[in-house]
């Protein structure tokens, strides 16, 4: 089969690999339908996740037509259409019970490694280096699915591929994301990033009851899908101080919850503090550049929510503790549980309460996902999300 | 607890035997006495009464006994106090031969009689500080490790999973098999590089259903190990804790080499590593396989991945 794999920093390519066998009894196999290039894809496709191999299979957003099941799968059966969460989870240890699916404390095969990183293992994720299991990722032709008893959602005829492969990942994470600020009536949400997550979690805030919404990015074309479709407000930082503008928009209050949708690879309006964080990440004296994060503990209003589900590594450096402290905040945070969410927001898509699918910009054939890559690195041709087609 | 907490391996757990090198400390204070109270006598008895510098070395050879004596009777260092006794042995059957040398007679005789004592000691001696060594280097070569996992499956469950030890090699990956004989005994076959198998028989020693199980290897084993394993509630109604304690002496030379490879550079590691594939085959009823690590979680493997890619036809 043909499939699109890392061949190193800012080079990946479609090339052809043997076709994937049933490995364990509660396996699936998927027939991929559409996949998606990921914003944390981007910090693979950029070296920044250790553990990647070359030749390793990319993507964990996708979804497709079940072709082959284990003996333990009851609940599949070949042909029918499923969207499959990108963490993999064996629904029976107790973080799975728990509804903490993401870190499920079975499927990562190579937790020994990642314990030495993180002190417990998280839970394995299609694609996504060998820290977190090195699993065959689903920017392929077929992929297999394990625990396929557990993750996998099936999908009705009358829900397009468009909007349903947005359940595997960032749907989900976003409405997380809002769903960790604890809205209550009249309450204001900023969100930092307006990349899909970013989008779909303001829309997510507005959906859940928030008063105001204001989004934070310096890309134009973003910030004006977050005003059409997420009914937000929106500061371009390249333009305005943040803190001083959110200050004047809610008075002197602050945000009652700050959402970070960037992560790891942030970007800063003052280059002297963008060079600072650069220059450390690139001699690995800071995994990451922690700026959104930074801003949105001192935006939060005192004892209010900082949401983390921008994607990271490692260590921030210059974590404003002392702010976050002293003014009784709360941080939420982790990956996405996504099992927990894929069908009540399947549902609200049926209800017509949401359609997710205005974050994609760019539809194109599998065989052309460098390219794809390369234009949502770039930002070019107003890119947010791109939809790989099988 | 019970007694087996505390002493899984007593040949290899406990202290260095020490009942040989303490009769050689006795014998050394008993002649170490005698010589520095009794020169005379000593003299006579052994055919050098004629000597005046014997009469002198004497009180200093039993000076030197009384050192011997100290040592080897305080109990640390058994191996290297009867060494020096093995010296002192050799200096001594220097002395007797150049004795020997220029007497006749009696003497000559009686000289004789007590070269024969004191290399018979000294073959004695030999023996002690070599068997000492070697039990003090086996005791530093057993392997200890204690590791826990919490299993979200009651005691029970975890307890007969674990009972019936055939069950064993489908999460100990360095096991390729084990044969139950009856209840209590087993034979165990561990899988080596390059081809080397390592085999023993071990028997349950202690059985409480639902709490533990402890095993041993039977005597005249090669690789001399046990293990204990703990079935205990976790708090919170969160399944259970096992917690397992091993021990393994692996002997010295190419088998020892053979069992350090089976293990890996990081024993501890692999056995917590066993335990997590033994979660993983309570919880989800197999060992979890990703295409990066098709035979499941190894540290050896974690290594050396392949890409995160099926696997080709010829490997499946």
């Amino acid at each position: 089969m043909k499939a699109n794999v890392w061949m190193g920093t800012d080079s990946v390519r479609v090339i052809d690999v043997p076709d994937p066998t049933i490995m364990n009894a509660r396996d699936a196999i998927v027939r991929i339908s559409t996949t998606a290039i990921c914003g944390s894809d981007l910090h693979l496709y950029h070296g920044y996740i250790p553990a990647m191999r070359k030749g390793d299979i990319l993507g964990h957003e996708f979804m497709g037509e079940v072709v082959e099941v284990g003996p333990q799968v009851r609940n599949l059966k070949p042909g029918d259409r499923v969207v499959v969460p990108f963490p993999i989870a064996c629904g029976h240890c107790s973080s799975c019970q728990r509804g903490l699916y993401s870190v499920c404390e079975n499927s990562n095969p190579n937790a020994g490694i990642a314990e030495k990183v993180m002190g417990h293992s998280p839970a394995g994720i299609f694609g996504y280096s060998h820290l977190l299991g090195g699993y065959a990722g689903g920017q392929a032709e077929y992929a297999r699915v394990p625990f396929a008893d557990v993750g996998p959602l099936k999908v009705p005829e009358d829900v397009p591929d468009d909007q349903a492969v947005l359940l595997a990942d960032v749907f989900p994470t976003a409405y997380m994301g809002a769903e960790m600020c604890d809205i209550k009536p009249g309450q204001v949400i900023a969100v930092w990033g307006a990349g899909p997550v970013g989008l779909l979690a303001a829309a997510s805030a507005r959906m859940l009851g928030a008063e105001r919404v204001i989004v934070i990015d310096r890309f134009p074309y973003r910030l004006r899908l977050a005003e059409e479709h997420a009914g937000a407000e929106t500061i371009n930082y390249d333009e305005a101080d943040v803190l001083d503008t959110l200050n004047e928009m809610t008075a002197g209050r602050g945000p009652d919850a700050c959402i970070d949708a960037v992560g790891l690879e942030g970007h800063h309006g003052n280059a002297a503090m963008y060079a600072y964080d650069r220059a450390k990440q690139a001699t690995r004296t800071e995994t990451e550049r922690p700026f959104a994060l930074r801003e949105a503990i001192l935006a939060c209003r005192s004892g209010g929510v900082v949401a983390v589900v921008g994607a990271y590594g490692g260590f921030v450096d210059k974590f404003p503790m002392g702010a976050f402290m002293n003014r009784s905040l709360i941080m939420r945070t982790g990956q996405c549980h996504v099992q927990r969410y894929t069908r009540p927001l399947l549902d609200r898509i049926r209800r017509g309460d949401i359609d997710p699918s205005f974050i994609v910009s760019h539809r194109m054939p599998l065989r052309d996902a460098p390219k794809g890559y390369k234009i949502f690195q770039k930002k070019q041709d107003d890119c947010t999300k791109v939809l790989l087609t099988v | 607890m019970d007694r087996v907490d505390t002493m899984l391996l007593p040949e290899l757990d406990g202290p260095v035997p020490t009942a040989l090198p303490r009769t050689l400390g006795l014998l050394s204070l008993a002649l170490g006495v005698g010589a520095l109270v009794a020169p005379r006598p000593l003299a006579r008895l052994t055919g050098v009464d004629d000597s005046p510098a014997a009469q002198a070395a004497i009180p200093a050879v039993g000076a030197r006994e009384v050192v011997h004596a100290v040592g080897l009777l305080s109990g640390r260092r058994p191996a290297a106090w009867a060494w020096t006794r093995v010296a002192g042995d050799a200096l001594d059957l220097t002395l007797l031969g150049r004795a020997m040398a220029d007497r006749r007679g009696e003497r000559r005789r009686r000289l004789a009689l007590t070269t024969a004592a004191i290399a018979g000691i000294a073959a004695l001696d030999v023996a002690a500080a070599i068997g000492a060594g070697r039990a003090r280097r086996a005791r530093a070569r057993v392997i200890r490790m204690e590791v826990a996992v919490t299993v979200n499956r009651s005691p029970a469950e975890a307890y007969r999973f674990w009972r019936d030890m055939e069950n064993l090699p489908r999460f100990m990956a360095h096991l390729e098999s084990v044969h139950v004989d009856d209840l209590r005994r087993s034979h165990w076959i561990a899988r080596g590089p390059a081809g080397h198998r390592v085999e023993w028989r071990a028997e349950i020693v202690d059985d409480q259903p639902n709490r533990s199980i402890t095993w041993r290897s039977l005597p005249g084993t090669r690789v001399p190990n046990a293990g204990r394993v703990a079935f205990v509630p976790a708090p919170g109604d969160r399944g259970t804790e096992v917690r397992v304690r091993l021990r393994y002496a692996p002997p010295a030379g190419a088998l020892g080499r053979v069992v350090a490879k089976l293990f890996g550079e990081e024993p501890e590691q692999q056995v917590r590593d066993d335990l997590r594939r033994f979660k993983q085959v309570l919880e989800t009823g197999e060992v979890v396989r990703s295409e990066g690590s098709p035979n499941g979680i190894s540290v050896r493997q974690q290594a050396m991945q392949r890409p995160a890619q099926p696997l080709p036809a010829s490997r499946r």
